[in-house]
């Protein structure tokens, strides 16, 4: 047999869901095996097909969820949910009203199994190697954890894939970041992320799909790779990409989605193929020394601007950085560690799930958060709530003085009303650290699941490393 | 059909956004995207850098005494449109006037959307970049069929498109009628998939 050229886990996953490869005057014609949809991106794609009179063509390859306007506190005595506006309310009403409508299945309000886009698609066994995965969001680019090809799209696009199932996609170059070596204490999946985002900046990613390799991210749970994976878009890739090992197969075992015994078997040997090919061409390398990584923080309004928690405030050096550190309020040369905090927030779709909250009660237990700082753990979903709480991690939260709340996006993105005061110092588990993200004028410290519950606990921006065990692997 | 104003060229003065990473929160606060509709959302682009939180004009933004409709190209830092997938952000910036937005380096997201939309995306070499941000109000002009921009002193240089995206910016089209007509394609696939996972 004559040996084929070394195939990278990108170009395996491309070729397999071409259906109108690409040409000079024309994208590739791409299938999309499972498509996602929320509440924010959704509604003028449904309006875009109910004008052409269109019908969604693949409902039973749709899931919907709704996390992004959902209130994260109880409903009220009368059972009313507490909505930031008339209008989160509507935009709730009309996803509930367009899935019936066209036959989607929609995790609804009251659903056990609800939950953020990112954190529900791998829970349920949905998210598997070897599929095309969209959503109208960005971070998309976490399903990639289980070599899937996932990555976020623009609302017409969502229009396009309910009317065909299908996009117009050209195919990314490839990179591949290879995390080498073992994390040293206190050192997890984020610190990893932050690491690469500084590393190659906020736009070395861009029209990329970044493959992570290494023994760093090999030792990586599947919640660690999805916080990876989670990350690769604020380094302006659309996708990350790990290949599925071992560590993948065991997750999806048993999954209510996941295929079931002799099936799931006949799968995982289609999975293990999916793998890149030793001598696979990257169009770009990178090399990351994980041993010489520490717990990072961000200090700008980028998520590139990120630095070790234990060192200084570098200076300005274009206008751009000096209107960041203006705007954070960080003097060069003052160490990160004396900022003091108000308020913590532990949650989204990069840090939610229960890997995230053990490590945030790892360092919780037993202790107070400072007086004075208001700290929101929030579970990114009711699965995860669940477990938790079997867990009795709640109890930790709640004896600790933080606040434990229904699952959602919540202070991610604020939609919902959970957000700080202007002026607010907020360290946070989630992946944008922009102007506003998280209210007018919050300044927003991106931090792993440790460092947000040391930060609450200290109530400055606190290196986490004195409240872990040694050996901290997050199961 | 979803469709738009088509684009062959725009000649405008430049609004200049010094700024790099100008990501979809400035462009469009997340706060302002629980709309149902796509209408209406200039009032909202760059919100946070014109209004004070009494919703009163900001005097010290470079936005102050902007109106929508006075500039129709935006002229911003390296990469601009960084972060999420909102469309709202090309149609915050359509409402606002804009149609074409010039930087070195634009993100991938965004840049799919404001095709879709009609906004036209132009990514130049570093050199005309930092030349257009040091003359703000300048004049250009810029001719997607020849895919060339004009500088006030009358150079030109040449930018790229994405073919079939350019095609579609200067029809005035969604591509969502191609991929409908490619449906008997789709269907085929479907059923060789089908049968590769039985066997
Ligand atoms: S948690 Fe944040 S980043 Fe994730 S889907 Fe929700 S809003 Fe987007």
């Amino acid at each position: 047999m004559p040996h084929a050229a070394p195939r990278s886990l990108l170009d395996k996953l491309w070729e397999r869901h071409i259906v109108a490869p690409e040409t000079p005057e024309a994208p590739a014609l791409l299938y999309i095996d499972l498509h996602l949809i929320h509440e924010v991106t959704s509604p003028q794609a449904f309006a875009a097909l109910a004008e052409r009179g269109l019908k969604v063509r693949r409902p039973e390859l749709t899931l919907g969820t709704l996390d992004h306007s959902t209130p994260t506190l109880p409903p009220d005595a009368n059972g009313r949910l507490l909505y930031a506006s008339r209008e989160a309310e509507q935009q709730v009403e009309t996803l509930i009203r367009n899935c019936a409508e066209h036959g989607v299945r929609l995790l609804g309000l009251r659903d056990p199994q609800r939950g953020i886009v990112h954190v529900i698609g791998p829970e349920l066994g949905l998210t598997q190697p070897g599929k095309t995965i969209v959503c109208g969001d960005s971070h998309t680019s976490t399903h990639g954890a289980f070599g899937a090809l996932a990555f976020g799209i623009g609302t017409t696009e969502v229009g396009h894939v309910l009317a065909t199932q299908c996009l117009l996609q050209r195919k990314p170059k490839s990179m591949r970041v290879v995390i080498d070596g073992a994390a040293p204490h206190g050192v997890g999946a984020k610190d990893m992320a932050l690491a690469m985002i500084a590393t190659i900046g906020a736009d070395g990613g861009q029209g990329y799909a970044i493959e992570f390799a290494g023994e760093a991210v090999r030792a990586l749970s599947m919640e660690g790779r999805m916080t990876l994976c989670n990350m690769s878009i604020e380094a302006g890739a659309r996708s990350g990409l790990v290949a599925p090992d071992e560590t993948t197969f065991a997750y999806l075992e048993g999954r209510p989605y996941a295929p079931s015994s002799a099936e799931f078997e006949r799968a995982v040997s289609r999975w293990r193929n999916l793998a890149s090919d030793a001598g696979a061409r990257f169009d770009r390398e990178v090399r990351i020394d994980a041993s010489s990584l520490r717990p990072m923080i961000t200090y700008g309004v980028s998520p590139a601007a990120a630095a070790p928690v234990d060192s200084r405030m570098p200076a300005p050096e274009s206008a751009s950085e000096r209107a960041a550190a203006a705007y954070m309020r960080f003097e060069s040369g003052d160490a990160f560690v004396t900022a003091a905090v108000n308020r913590v927030f532990i949650g989204s779709c990069t840090n939610s799930r229960l890997s995230d909250l053990r490590e945030a009660a790892e360092v919780m237990r037993g202790r107070k958060v400072r007086s004075g700082v208001v700290a929101l753990i929030v579970p990114g979903s009711e699965t995860v709530k669940r477990a938790a709480e079997a867990e009795n991690l709640h109890r930790v939260f709640i004896d600790a003085g933080a606040e434990w709340r229904e699952p959602g996006c919540s202070m991610c993105i604020g939609m919902n009303g959970d957000i700080g005061a202007p002026g607010e110092l907020v360290v946070s588990t989630s992946n944008r650290n922009f102007i506003g993200r998280q209210g007018k004028e919050v300044r927003t410290v991106l931090a792993s699941p440790a460092t947000a519950a040391a930060s609450a606990i200290e109530g400055r921006i606190a290196d986490p490393r004195k409240y872990l065990r040694e050996k901290s692997e997050a199961a | 059909m979803t469709s738009f104003q088509p684009l062959r060229s725009v000649a405008s003065r430049a609004f200049v956004l010094d700024r790099n990473d100008v990501d979809t929160d400035q462009i469009i606060p997340a706060r302002f995207l629980t709309t149902t509709s796509r209408a209406g959302l200039g009032r909202f682009a760059f919100y946070d850098w014109r209004f004070d939180e009494h919703g009163r004009q900001k005097n010290d933004s470079p936005f102050a005494g902007v109106e929508p409709g006075d500039f129709a190209i935006l002229v911003a830092g390296s990469n601009f449109g960084c972060g999420s997938s909102r469309e709202h952000a090309p149609w915050a910036l359509l409402d606002f006037g804009f149609r074409a937005v010039v930087s070195s380096d634009i993100a991938d997201i965004f840049k799919s959307n404001a095709l879709k939309n009609g906004l036209l995306p132009v990514t130049v070499d570093v050199r005309t970049h930092q030349r257009l941000l040091s003359s703000p109000g300048a004049a250009i002009s810029i001719d997607l069929d020849a895919e060339t921009l004009r500088l006030p002193d009358g150079e030109t240089v040449s930018f790229k498109v994405e073919p079939f995206a350019r095609r579609c910016l200067l029809d005035g089209v969604d591509p969502l009628g191609f991929l409908l007509d490619r449906i008997p394609l789709i269907e085929a696939y479907e059923r060789e998939s089908a049968k590769e996972r039985m066997s």
